[in-house]
């Protein structure tokens, strides 16, 4: 449901070098953040300057979302948009 | 070239030392390291032996680029049958011991028998001897380590040693070198600790010949670049380690929580890279001072760690206030999410004991949160565990367990057992979260659907590093499948696990498959050693030695029922995250996986298959 501006909160989770790019007041590597109704993943990341090109791991509710449906998926408010660098581990 | 030609071979009960020419026959077929000690250990020792008897072996074999300038050339393996699991162990090493052991002039020393007294082997270039360790049985790696080198007045050595860990057969107990480099699962310094050997030091001052030095620094060349370039290897591990993994996993709902009640960890951003990397609150300092490589690596994703001096684990321990290996994402995911606690300092402590006393964490962290689940169930109590309160979530009865067990005393012997055995003695054996008695690594099966097939078909017992599909499933290495799904999921698997086998037997390491195909691998190991050694052929190879490694599982009495995984996994759904309502599809992937692999339909390989690969 969206408010009365227009907008409709969402979580921003970024992790490894892409951190620096959370708004001020995040804790834990994550934010609360009120994006405009309608707005897709590239939308929520370019406004908060995300490099594009450093997004490899692009995770909506937890689920993988490739770089051809991230323009396109629109956020559902209390979605949570969690983001990675390349990185591995093992 | 490429391989010395030599083994050591060291018989513990009569006390001799020979030295025997490779056979080179074996090692065309087989590589070396992981495929070629295999190899000699099944034509060598009974399936059925008593891992822990005087008929096993045990083989400390390098591959041909251990010790060479390729990337990562510095691994070592042991090749045993394993104490916990019973079936063929393998377990890969870093650091720098395996380099030196080739200096020496060794592509392998095999251990047999079993020595009267302690005693520990001391290498040298082309002389061994076998040495009392009267003095140093009863102390740590640690102190082992430091006593060897003052004994010899040579700090240069590199020793692999047990803790008393070890030395008391604790059935997950790992065999250390350089201080906190692990050859970690299965049980390997059990075996060890069963042939009272204390460790084994070696000091190396020759080179490695390759058969196309030009070609071969041409191709090594080409492969450190393709690592620096990757994102993953050039950066992205390097900084963050293993360990970027933990919000990774919990976010996609595959965190094993609490024994496995749960597929999300609540703290799990407490105990991850980012945590480590940012000060603490208590003394501004951060959990991560640097990273570390191992031999040749160009990749360094080691973590080197320092716990706060006044945290209650080390308070007036100043033995621990010094820095040492950090933990790596397994550790902190077995020490921490599975058993409830978010205490990164606690964790990095119990991970440090891990290596002082030479503990696989895997294992010990998952033997205690069964054990905390049997708690939680009233089917253990404060009698039992001598008085720890063993609730899930508590960093101090962690600690408790790991300073017990580390030492084999009390409560800490039972841990020791390891998961199976301890909730088979309490009568809940479906709480061991196993398969062929070794724990689980930190991959819960029902958000990742291959990793259930992994864990269920893993040679070794259950362990990511066998066929890790999350690389493809979650980080979309080399390309993205879906993890809930299980559809092309064997062929995955298959995949995987053979160029594993292939990587394991060459000396370089595993992680620089994140970057590599065999596309990479293969033109420097074919301009190092004889013979021909194509992708092709690597993957042909990689596939013998995984046949070749369930043989001898099926001679031991292993069956198509051994490839199975706990209850929970196939009955209960997950509750939260992606995977909510699912649990894990191995009874459809199974018979698809026995089919690609040419087996019968009860798992063995049939005559067909074994004559292809030449086995």
């Amino acid at each position: 449901m969206s408010t009365n501006d227009g907008t409709i909160p969402v979580t921003l989770k970024l992790y490894a070098s892409l951190g620096v790019h959370l708004p001020a007041g995040h804790a834990r590597n994550e934010a609360r953040v009120q994006v405009a109704d309608g707005s897709s993943i590239l939308d929520l990341l370019d406004a908060h300057k995300v490099p594009r090109e450093s997004c490899h791991l692009v995770l909506l509710n937890g689920v993988f979302q490739p770089p051809a449906t991230r323009g396109e998926v629109r956020l559902k408010p209390e979605d949570a948009v969690a983001v990675w660098p390349p990185v591995a581990g093992g | 070239m490429s391989w010395t030609g030599k083994i050591l071979r060291v018989n513990l009960t009569e006390g001799t030392i020979k030295s025997e020419p490779l056979n080179m026959d074996w090692a065309r077929k087989y590589l070396g390291q992981r495929g070629l000690a295999t190899k000699y250990l099944i034509e060598e020792i009974d399936p059925k032996t008593d891992p822990l008897g005087p008929g096993n072996k045990m083989i400390f074999a390098t591959g041909p680029l251990t010790g060479t300038a390729a990337s990562t050339g510095g691994r070592y393996s042991v090749v045993t049958k394993g104490a916990l699991t019973n079936a063929i162990a393998c377990s890969n090493s870093g650091g720098y011991f395996g380099a030196e052991l080739k200096f020496a002039g060794w592509d392998m020393v095999i251990v047999e028998g079993k020595s009267a007294k302690p005693v520990y082997i001391r290498i040298a270039d082309g002389t061994c001897e076998i040495l009392p360790a009267d003095d140093i049985w009863g102390k740590s790696v640690w102190d082992t380590d430091e006593w060897i080198k003052k004994r010899h007045q040579d700090p240069m050595m590199h020793i692999a040693a047990i803790g008393v860990a070890g030395e008391n057969q604790v059935l997950y107990s790992c065999i250390v070198n350089d201080l906190h480099r692990a050859a970690g699962r299965s049980g390997v310094g059990a075996v060890m600790g069963s042939k009272n050997l204390k460790a084994m030091a070696v000091r190396g001052t020759g080179g490695v010949k390759v058969k196309d030095g030009m070609r071969f620094l041409k191709a090594t060349a080409a492969g450190k670049k393709v690592l620096q370039e990757n994102a993953v290897t050039g950066a992205g591990l390097p900084t963050y380690g293993t360990q970027v993994l933990m919000n990774v996993i919990n976010e996609a709902g595959a965190m094993p929580t609490r024994n496995h009640r749960e597929v999300q960890f609540e703290g799990s951003h407490d105990i991850s890279a980012e945590a480590m990397a940012t000060p603490r609150k208590t003394d501004g300092k951060k959990n991560l001072l640097t990273n570390q490589a191992c031999f040749g690596c160009t990749i360094a994703c080691g973590r080197i760690s320092k716990i706060d001096e006044q945290h209650f684990t080390i308070q007036n321990k100043p033995k621990y206030w010094h820095a040492s290996g950090g933990l790596e994402y397994e550790a902190a995911w077995a020490l921490g999410s599975n058993t409830g606690i978010d205490d990164l300092e606690a964790l990095t402590y119990v991970n440090f004991i891990c290596n002082e006393q030479g503990l696989d964490p895997i294992s010990f962290g998952a033997t205690v949160s069964a054990a905390m689940e049997l708690y939680d169930l009233g089917l253990i109590t404060k009698e039992t565990t001598g008085g720890i309160e063993l609730k899930f979530g508590s960093a101090e009865a962690l600690v408790k367990c790991v300073e017990l067990t580390g030492l084999a005393e009390g409560f800490g012997r039972e841990l020791g057992l390891g998961s199976l055995r301890l909730c088979q003695k309490y009568g809940r054996p479906d709480l061991s979260m196993s398969v062929k008695g070794q724990e689980f690594p930190a991959y819960d099966s029902r958000g990742i659907q291959g990793m259930g097939l992994t864990y269920a078909t893993s040679n070794r017992g259950a362990c990511h590093l066998r066929s890790y599909t999350v690389s493809s499933e979650i980080l979309g290495i080399p390309e993205k499948t879906d993890p809930l799904a299980t559809e092309g999921k064997p062929a995955l698997v298959k995949a995987f696990q053979d160029a594993t086998a292939a990587v394991d037997s060459s000396g370089l390491c595993v992680f620089t498959t994140f970057a590599w195909t065999l596309n990479d691998i293969a033109p420097q190991v074919d301009a190092a050693c004889e013979g021909d050694w194509s992708p092709e052929y690597m993957m042909e190879l990689g596939e013998r030695i995984w046949n070749m490694e369930r043989v001898f599982n099926n001679r031991a009495g292993f069956t198509a029922k051994d490839d199975n995984l706990p209850p929970r996994l196939v009955s209960e759904p997950a509750q939260t995250g992606p995977a909510k309502g699912l649990v894990n599809g191995l009874a459809t992937m199974l018979p698809e996986y026995y089919q690609l692999r040419g087996w019968t339909t009860e798992g063995v390989p049939t005559n067909e298959t074994l004559s292809r690969l030449g086995l």
